[in-house]
């Protein structure tokens, strides 16, 4: 079951690019040098370790493909990322609670996935997740800042939360690629890492004085269909344009 | 937007050497210098511990008072241990 396999790298790499192309818009453009710095930083992580992920894919996929054709000559169906990552960065509250509720799952799935029966999954999920590690820091960090700041952060936190909770759910619900990498050894029982996921985010959420929302549209399928918001689009025509103008081109 | 204040940024590279003075940045508050020093001067691996100090309790030597401060030391060329042999077993003086 090859394709499954390659389906489910896709997943893991797909979500650490398109988040990892999102935190790079902020480059140059953060309110701080600092931020600007360290949101880069973090999407390099992001990058490093799609790139590991896709070499695997690329790997199994063979037919001459690599890192780069799987990032830059796929269309927008054949990504496999959840939706979550794909939304906009909006204001500096959105972007940081886009990340936190990312990282808390990132966090606990590369966690189980150092145990995965495929030994070459284990070793990419141990070295990602010293980065990991650090990025839920810093985002856990500033949306405590935010949440519990002034009551402009507040309101910029809660407002973020209130439109970013419903596509927080489609990482932690098990489509068949999941169930079968479960089945396999290969990945977690997503099942068991939502309530895990989730009690961890009310924790941190009641700390930062937030208010979850009453979850409505959740049904998503990003990463299992390839159903995607509008916005990834757009992400690949920015992030595309150069390889697929000069195909092969390197600097 | 209030600015936030200046730190001053110190960091070891390796241990048993002395925190060097790295640069400064702004943070709001000590807990986010550490975090931000660590994005801005450790990228490159830099360290293995980081210091950060309000850069309002460093109190600086005024440059005016140099001559007062240093030039006396200039004269005093026997200060300096160049006038001893050493052995040649004695490494890295």
């Amino acid at each position: 079951m090859e394709n499954n396999l390659y389906l489910y790298l896709l997943q893991l790499g797909d979500n650490a690019l398109i988040l990892g192309q999102r935190l790079c818009e902020w480059t140059g453009v953060a309110a701080e040098l600092e931020i600007d710095l360290a949101l880069s930083n973090i999407a390099l992580d992001l990058l490093g370790q799609s790139n590991q992920w896709y070499e695997y894919a690329a790997e199994i996929k063979g037919e001459n493909s690599s890192p780069d054709t799987l990032a830059f000559f796929r269309e927008a169906h054949e990504f496999r990322n959840v939706q979550l990552v794909e939304l906009p960065n909006g204001n500096f509250a959105d972007t940081i609670i886009r990340s936190v509720i990312f990282d808390t799952f990132h966090q606990l799935l590369y966690e189980e996935l150092t145990r995965s029966s495929d030994a070459r999954i284990g070793s990419i999920a141990a070295r990602a997740i010293k980065e990991i590690n650090y990025h839920i820091r810093y985002s856990r960090n500033w949306t405590l800042r935010l949440g519990d700041g002034t009551q402009e952060s507040h309101k910029k936190a809660q407002n973020a939360l209130g439109r970013i909770w419903d596509y927080a759910f489609e990482a932690l619900t098990p489509g068949p690629i999941d169930r079968w990498a479960f089945k396999n050894g290969i990945g977690p029982d997503l099942d068991a890492l939502r309530p895990v996921w989730l009690n961890r985010m009310e924790k941190l959420f009641e700390q930062a004085t937030l208010e979850i929302p009453a979850p409505g549209f959740i049904d998503r399928k990003g990463k299992s269909e390839g159903i995607h918001t509008e916005h990834l689009g757009y992400i690949l025509a920015e992030m595309q344009s150069l390889q697929r103008t000069h195909p092969g081109l390197e600097w | 937007m209030h600015e936030w204040p200046l730190w001053e940024v110190f960091i070891r590279s390796k241990n048993g050497l002395h925190h060097k003075h790295a640069g400064s940045l702004h943070a709001a508050d000590a807990e986010m210098a550490i975090e931000n020093a660590r994005d801005v001067y450790t990228r490159r691996n830099e360290g293995n511990s980081i210091w950060v100090v309000p850069s309002i309790e460093i109190t600086a030597s005024n440059p005016k008072d140099g001559d007062t401060l240093f030039e006396a030391a200039k004269n005093k060329i026997y200060r300096h241990p160049t006038f001893y042999q050493l052995p040649d077993e004695v490494n890295n003086m």
